[in-house]
């Protein structure tokens, strides 16, 4: 199973429509945590809303995960080490309220954590080559908190008096 | 010491959580956005509150007036926020109200600090950004919560 997530925030029908025509030549079921579809799908499952417990099973079963540039997602893919294509959402056609989730992918594909596509002309070629190499995926380590320094930083502000 | 974290549903609440629960010996206490998000934090206190944002901004009053009623009951020590508009809602409270308010920008903010982290700015006892060109002498950076 191949899982698209695109947050709660507004829709992202740009990636779903283009997962929508891809997914009948993906032989793979292809479920999509989506709000607002205001078209007729025919290749997807579409999820409004997962609750965190379903949110988490359908992520670890998943082959691998299509998704908006939401750190949340990221964060997830870097923790199960789950191969993953970021897509990041377009304010200006209304996608977010700014730009900030480009400004994320082009920091997480310069820092050689994950795959980016930025034109959905592409996106074929980018699941297709993610889904076949998935086997060879290697994320970067991650433990269970933040920074040791942030941990830290933190601990002596909030201790020192007011 | 009792500390309150705040985050809306989302990428903010996965990255309060890797940062707040590094203080499990502290009295923790949790708001976020959505009841479904108790589920991630069993045996701490969870509340929920309305999700305004700046698409919503009567919403985003009664997030404040959530996020008060709260900070009001609980009385923290410190309220720690990593976004967003409800985050900065339940921080103005706690400040309000006499806690140490601390505000961390998201992770996804790598090219300048948040509209609700720079108004946090005006009010906040210390703002953190994850990221080291974004730091200055108002704003922190000591490492993020991802590695």
């Amino acid at each position: 199973m191949i899982f698209v997530t695109t947050g709660t925030q507004a829709p992202f029908n740009r990636l779903i429509l283009a997962m929508d025509e891809i997914a009948a030549e993906l032989g793979e079921e292809v479920i999509a945590q989506a709000s607002g579809v205001d078209f007729p799908v025919k290749n997807l499952k579409i999820v409004e809303f997962l609750n965190p417990t379903e949110y988490k099973r359908i992520f670890k079963e998943s082959k691998m995960v299509i998704s908006h540039a939401g750190m949340g997602t990221i964060i997830s893919a870097l923790k199960d080490k789950k191969p993953i294509l970021i897509v990041p959402r377009v304010a200006a056609l209304g996608e977010h309220r700014n730009e900030h989730q480009y400004a994320t992918a082009k920091k997480i594909e310069e820092l050689g954590y994950m795959p980016v596509v930025y034109d959905m002309y592409d996106l074929k070629d980018k699941v297709i080559s993610l889904r076949d190499d998935a086997d060879h995926y290697v994320l970067p380590a991650m433990g269970d908190f933040a920074s040791v320094s942030l941990i830290q930083s933190l601990q002596d502000f909030i201790l020192k008096d007011k | 010491m009792k500390i309150i974290g705040i985050a809306s549903v989302g990428g903010h609440w996965v990255q309060l959580l890797r940062v707040v629960m590094a203080f499990k010996k502290e009295e923790l206490i949790f708001i976020s956005t959505s009841p479904d998000f108790a589920v991630t934090v069993p045996g701490k206190k969870f509340y929920h509150i309305a999700d305004g944002s700046s698409w919503n901004k009567f919403k985003l009053l009664r997030s404040f007036w959530n996020a008060y009623n709260i900070v009001m009951k609980e009385k923290p020590d410190v309220i720690v926020t990593t976004g967003a508009a409800p985050g900065l809602m339940g921080l103005f409270a706690g400040k309000i109200l006499g806690a140490k308010t601390i505000w961390i920008d998201s992770i996804a903010n790598v090219e300048k600090i948040s509209l609700s982290g720079r108004i946090a700015l005006w009010f906040a006892d210390r703002v953190y950004t994850q990221w080291p060109d974004l730091a200055s002498s108002k704003v922190t950076y000591a490492g993020n919560v991802l590695i």
